[in-house]
């Protein structure tokens, strides 16, 4: 017998020996019950009838947006009315974290978001059954490797989105504190929800102006880009000129001046 | 003797019979230079002017400055059968399919930046101790020409390559061209060779670019350097420094290893940072379109004061007798750097009016003994840090989460309310600092060693200034105020009018002072507490 057995052995008749038992008991339990029902949770979500998608969406809506888009996403002073923005604009703002907002600021900013991937899309089928709107888009459907022009995307990109995004997709300033945000690192599915919803100050790109194929080279471009390495060294932002002059006066004289100063300190 | 010798001997009298060369050549290898890295900014202008001249040839290789369109077909995939200018497509050909060649136009770009950051520093080494002064006003006036015409010649050459920025620096040129009043349209046809951008704009700038600018330049810097040569370089004072010498070492052999290193010095630095930093990525630029603009479009620095100066301009316009005068690129585009330049120019001119000096001058000031003149400096510079900000004030406002409005309204007010507060705030400091000196002189350097006297008593050790160290910090002049007469022979008052007036106040603004301790002062405390 070794030692281990010996030692229960010689507690299990000792006076707290039955209510540990019991509470050891009931966790595991518990834990098995916790397992056993969150399994199937998730299968069941997927296969949820989309009536109960829609209606978990309009529970998580009423706990997390109601309050400042209405209970009946009608719009209040503060927030816009959600009838008819469609599912991809909820993909857009809910998927990157803007919506639920952090502070009432000029912008909603890119956030870790708050929602998973299943709640996000309750919260986008509870919207876009109060009235239609853009579908939001799946990974699959956004075939840019295979059907994006690179060359084409980057002429298209620099027509319509680089005065505001950057050359380079950087993003860049607007009025009274709103801006364009980065375009780099940004899921593609975003990125073609934002051209066709318009999110804050940006327009709407419709298939009208921009066609669905010309948004798949957009994107080509984007991803181009953001892969790109820096080809001239370090890349210093690729924000222009300001950096460079600021590079210029610090690195550049500033290593110069101190050559100087070493070149004429007396001997000693 | 060995034979080289022999030979080396008998070259050297052979062009000595012939030129008497030896005679010139002692005289002038044995000037003296004075020794301080102040002195060497100068140098650093001139050695990235010759950068500049050897990478640029380099460049004109390949370059093909023609705006005919052709159809891109290059190694860089993302602009693969993109329509563009031949200029870009051969500044893409450089950067890409010429060995070397990204470098290269790396390296002259860098050079070019700290070409114009090098003029920069040393004009204001050569404001800030007075070196402008006279015999010296002519060279202070080709410096200035120097600067703007660097400032021209930097505009032009990123403006080659044909890129989205380059055109869109190109378009803000035509539009300052286009807002000269009545005859600006006429300009602006004549320059382009018809409507924007038209095809003869790339070609006649590159010519400006490789052709006239740089011979002018050469021509203004050579005479630069022969007046430094022929005036003699100004010193420092210090002991043994006068008017009438020149403390230093002879140009051979000290010099010219000194300056020969430091052009290397120069060359790699610049070649660093070409290797290193990416600096004008035209190729994510793209072709330049007049439909497309990016967000964040900057000028160069030596261009961005002018830019925030634009970017803060009122919406002014006023339209009289079927012309359009537009005041809000009038104004900050042209008006304003014309005042600037030409006060700048006229300084030395100025100074010498507002205190009837017309001495001759060899040592150099310490800035702080001339209170007004680093004032006006420092607020000159204030002013083109303030406009400076503004234009970039976009990325300002995106990389410290402010508005863009806001910095707009920080220095639209602030180019009318910082720079008078710099100058008063600096002209304190200046007075502050000398006498920070004169306590020096008069009491000694503290050491921070604490003595306890016997009885009881703490003081803290004062270690007397050397004879050298006195005679520095108490040499410079205790100018007197301008004596404008307040009535002439026939008793007519005030006769110089209101120019005599304002000719007294500036010049009494000009000499305020903190004494310098006198010889007399200096023993009297000598005698009394040490």
């Amino acid at each position: 017998m070794n030692a281990g057995v010996k030692r229960l052995s010689r507690y299990r008749r000792h006076r707290y020996a039955a209510p540990a038992l019991l509470i050891t008991a009931l966790i595991s339990l518990g834990a098995t019950f916790q397992v056993a029902s969150a399994l199937p949770n998730s299968s069941r979500m997927e296969s949820t009838p989309k009536s109960t998608l829609i209606e978990e969406g309009a529970r998580i809506f009423a706990q997390g947006c109601s309050s400042c888009h209405g209970l009946n996403a009608e719009g209040a002073g503060i927030a816009p009315s959600l009838i008819g923005v469609g599912a991809a604009s909820v993909d857009f703002q809910v998927g990157t974290g803007r919506m639920p907002m952090a502070d009432m600021s000029q912008q909603a900013m890119r956030k870790d978001p708050i929602y998973n991937e299943e709640e996000t899309a309750a919260l986008a089928a509870y919207v876009a059954s109060l009235a239609p709107g853009p579908a939001a888009i799946n990974e699959a459907q956004l075939t840019y490797e295979r059907d994006g022009n690179t060359a084409e995307g980057g002429e298209l990109f620099r027509t319509n989105c680089a005065m505001c995004h950057n050359f380079a997709g950087q993003g860049g300033a607007l009025t009274q504190g709103k801006y364009a945000p980065t375009v780099m690192g940004v899921e593609a599915k975003h990125i073609y929800e934002a051209m066709i919803t318009g999110p804050q100050s940006m327009p709407v790109f419709s298939d009208k102006t921009i066609t669905p194929e010309e948004k798949l080279s957009i994107l080509k471009w984007i991803k181009s880009a953001e892969s790109e390495p820096n080809l001239g060294g370090a890349s210093l932002g690729r924000t222009g000129p300001v950096t460079e002059g600021l590079l210029v006066w610090t690195l550049g004289l500033g290593l110069l001046i101190g050559i100087a100063v070493w070149l004429t300190a007396k001997a000693r | 003797m060995k034979k080289v010798e022999r030979i080396g001997v008998n070259v050297a009298g052979y062009v000595d019979d012939r030129t008497g060369a030896a005679k010139w050549l002692r005289k002038n290898l044995t000037k003296v230079f004075p020794d301080h890295w102040s002195f060497m900014l100068g140098e650093i202008v001139l050695y990235s002017f010759i950068i500049l001249l050897l990478s640029g040839t380099f460049l004109t290789f390949w370059f093909d400055p023609s705006q005919r369109e052709v159809v891109y077909d290059g190694s860089y995939e993302p602009l693969q059968d993109i329509k563009m200018s031949a200029a870009y497509a051969s500044a893409l050909h450089i950067s890409f399919d010429v060995r070397g060649g990204l470098l290269m136009r790396q390296i002259h770009h860098w050079a070019a930046l700290i070409f114009m950051a090098g003029m920069i520093a040393h004009l204001m080494r050569v404001f800030f101790t007075g070196a402008f002064r006279k015999p010296r006003e002519a060279n202070w006036l080709i410096g200035v020409g120097l600067v703007t015409l660097g400032i021209v010649e930097g505009f032009l050459g990123y403006s080659l390559p044909d890129d989205l920025l380059s055109g869109t620096g190109i378009r803000i040129a035509e539009a300052i061209i286009q807002a000269l009043p009545v005859v600006g349209s006429y300009l602006a046809f004549f320059a382009f060779g018809g409507a924007f951008p038209g095809e003869a704009f790339i070609p006649r700038i590159f010519t400006v670019h490789v052709l006239l600018l740089p011979a002018i330049f050469l021509a203004l810097i050579t005479i630069h350097l022969m007046l430094v040569w022929y005036q003699k370089h100004t010193q420092y004072p210090g002991p043994g420094r006068t008017e009438k010498n020149v403390v230093g070492y002879p140009l051979m052999p000290i010099y010219m290893a000194k300056a020969g290193g430091f052009f290397f010095i120069v060359f790699g630095v610049t070649a660093f940072l070409g290797a290193v930093a990416s600096i004008n990525p035209i190729w994510l630029y793209g072709p330049y379109n007049p439909g497309q603009v990016t967000a964040g479009s900057q000028p160069d620095f030596y261009m961005g004061w002018l830019d925030g100066l634009v970017r803060m301009a009122p919406p002014l316009e006023t339209a009289a007798f079927g012309y359009t005068i537009s005041w809000n690129i009038l104004i900050p585009g042209l008006i304003i750097p014309g005042i600037l330049f030409t006060l700048m120019a006229l300084y030395p001119f100025i100074e010498s009016w507002m205190t009837g000096d017309k001495r001759e001058h060899h040592l150099l000031e310490r800035p702080r003994n001339n209170p007004n003149r680093t004032a006006i400096g420092a607020m000159s510079l204030s002013f083109i840090l303030v406009v400076l900000i503004n234009g970039g004030n976009d990325l300002i406002a995106t990389h410290f989460s402010l508005t863009i409005n806001q910095i707009m309204w920080f220095t639209r007010i602030g180019v009318i309310v910082i720079p008078p507060m710099v100058f008063v705030i600096t002209k304190r400091i200046c007075l502050s600092l000398q006498r920070a000196d004169r306590e020096k002189v008069l009491h000694g350097r503290e050491t921070g060693r604490l003595v306890m006297l016997p009885h009881g008593e703490f003081v803290e050790v004062h270690e007397e200034l050397s004879a050298a160290e006195k005679f520095t910090l108490t040499q410079h002049e205790q100018p007197m105020a301008l004596q404008v007469p307040n009535s002439d022979a026939n008793g007519v008052l005030n006769p110089q009018g209101l120019k005599g007036k304002l000719r007294a106040r500036l010049s009494q603004a000009h000499v305020e002072q903190v004494s310098a301790p006198s010889a007399s002062e200096a023993k009297e405390l000598e005698s009394g507490h040490h």
